[in-house]
């Protein structure tokens, strides 16, 4: 029986190699990257050196840092107040309404991202959709500055973020033993204290993988910002990019991929050490 | 288990709502019978003019959607052998006594988490180190280095869901085939596989949408002259002016309504026949 398994672990062989040379390896080579000096156009040279860290104490990477895990944090949060009854809902849903919320859910993502996030561009330009309804009410009389500011990000954040709390959340829904809830209402706790002692606990496995798929491409997120921030806020994503496109510092950029990497380590060791799978993750 | 209140019927209708206002607006532009310059930002009527526009073979997406298409079936094809194979030698598989078998177990286990990390970190650090990969080497950037980007992010979609099927696989199912005569190569091919292609299927076309609609990877490993549907979408959302896009936008959402909308309807119907059955 042994001898079998062992043989048999060797057909993922050609996966692990793979990942060896297209994650592993890359990966490394960033970090190596990160403490070489910047040279002609895209090259790069020795001497080793920690020079792209300590230029992180310059002040826009601070305020930039803060901003992003601000923004991260904000859209978290947000989405899982807003998407855990959402969630919660679609599974109480009568089977075939369920499957048909769910198709909803689902469906836009098979269209391209970007152009869902150019969606609200649409309707927060100045004489767009949302400031021509207020104007037209009377609520407002010159148009609100929608476009370009934090509130459009975060916008566009959640919006992209929220089918990723809700997907593993309302899995773990699903699952729930509902018995336990019916004892507890039984043995005399009200509905809401049934509800944050037994149901929400029952589903921490979908909160944690939700919490941690939707805060990870948050930090990381450029193209939201591009669209709906501008210049005005520059998230981390942006700094990478700008650095890798505009400044061709290639050993920065790897700096700043470093940093970012090293944040999602650190979140990805509590999501581990509290129990959470990455099988959970994918819905 | 309680049904939903009129109420939190009102929240699903509300958020769903939500969900596909800016959606709306796509479509609704797509329709727009402005053809200048603000063509994005004021509707002045409706016409099918951007769908005459994006059909058109000079004018149109052909060569990127051919390109997306071409990138997206070459990587889910080769994620999906490999993940299928890292998802059969992974599952159940145990520990020998020897020094050689226990380093073997150990760097097949490492090799399984790295192949896990690209769908748990964020995509830029995955298109900026595959970027400086393909540099170290001096692979010219192109289709070559789009494929080989996409097969990386594309395995763990399908090694996790491939793998999470055949955890709930009675393994006595592979033992009585290989007691009967079958060699180990036979009872993969006869008795494992078919049982795990649904979720071969679904987790093959959750890599192929990612494949589809990945922007930010492919934004930094592509060349000058390959240019995927998200990077053309990319760079007309720059401009600004983007009705071919939405165009092409409110096809794709009814093609995923056609594809996920029946894939919903034949599994329901596969779950009601299995129950009847039972």
């Amino acid at each position: 029986m042994n001898e079998k398994n062992d043989k048999k672990q060797l057909l993922a062989v050609p996966m692990g190699l793979w990942a060896a040379a297209f994650v592993g390896l890359s990966l490394l080579y960033i970090i190596g990257l990160s403490l070489l000096t910047k040279g002609e156009g895209f090259s790069y040279s020795p001497p080793i050196t920690l020079d792209n860290y300590l230029r992180l104490r310059e002040k826009q990477y601070i305020s930039s840092l803060l901003l992003s895990l601000r923004l991260a944090f904000y859209t978290t949060a947000i989405s899982a107040l807003v998407g855990y009854p959402f969630a919660y809902f679609i599974s109480k849903a009568s089977p075939k309404r369920r499957v048909w919320l769910l198709v909803m859910l689902i469906a836009p993502f098979w269209t391209n991202a970007l152009i869902r996030i150019y969606g609200w561009k649409i309707l927060f330009y100045a004489n767009g959709p949302i400031n021509t309804l207020l104007k037209s009410l009377g609520i407002i009389e010159k148009p609100l500055k929608l476009l370009y500011t934090e509130g459009a990000v975060l916008v566009g954040m959640v919006y992209g973020m929220l089918p990723f709390f809700v997907l593993p959340v309302y899995s773990s829904v699903e699952r729930i033993d509902w018995s336990m809830v019916e004892a507890s209402r039984d043995l005399g706790a009200s509905p809401l204290k049934a509800f944050i002692t037994v149901t929400i606990p029952m589903t921490s496995a979908g909160v944690m993988a939700g919490l941690v798929l939707t805060f990870i491409p948050s930090v990381g997120l450029f193209f939201i910002s591009d669209l709906l921030g501008g210049s005005n806020t520059m998230l981390w994503g942006n700094l990478i990019q700008n650095e890798l496109l505009k400044s061709h510092d290639m050993p920065f950029a790897a700096a700043l991929s470093v940093v970012l990497l090293a944040m999602t380590a650190i979140v990805l060791f509590i999501y581990r050490r509290q129990g959470g799978e990455a099988e959970s993750m994918v819905y | 288990m309680k049904k939903n209140t009129p109420l939190s019927k009102l929240y699903i209708t509300f958020i769903m709502l939500l969900l596909y206002l800016p959606i709306l607006v796509v479509v609704l532009f797509s329709f727009n019978s402005n053809t200048g310059r603000t063509a994005s930002m004021i509707f002045t009527g409706f016409s099918t003019y951007w769908y005459k526009d994006l059909l058109n073979p000079i004018t149109g997406f052909g060569t990127q959607l051919k390109c997306s298409l071409e990138v997206a079936l070459w990587s889910v094809f080769i994620a999906a052998v490999l993940a299928i194979l890292g998802a059969i030698g992974m599952v159940r598989r145990s520990m020998g006594k020897s020094l050689a078998s226990k380093i073997t177990y150990k760097a097949i286990g490492a090799g399984e988490q790295l192949a896990m990390l690209p769908m748990m970190i964020p995509e830029l650090i995955m298109g900026i180190s595959l970027m400086a990969l393909f540099r170290l080497f001096k692979l010219p950037f192109g289709k070559t280095t789009l494929i080989l980007s996409h097969i990386t992010f594309c395995v763990p979609y399908i090694l996790v869901t491939v793998k999470s099927r055949l955890v709930t696989l009675d393994p006595s199912l592979v033992e009585a085939a290989r007691d009967l005569g079958a060699s180990p190569f036979k009872a993969i091919i006869t008795v494992t596989l078919p049982l795990v292609a649904p979720a071969i299927l679904s987790g093959s076309l959750l890599a192929f949408a990612m494949s589809m609609d990945d922007f930010v990877i492919s934004f930094f490993v592509s060349g000058a002259e390959t240019t995927t549907l998200p990077l053309k979408i990319y760079s007309s959302v720059k401009v600004g002016v983007t009705p071919k896009v939405n165009a092409m936008c409110t096809l794709m959402l009814g093609f995923a309504f056609l594809v996920v909308g029946g894939g919903q309807l034949v599994s329901a119907y596969a779950e009601r026949r299995k129950e009847m059955n039972n």
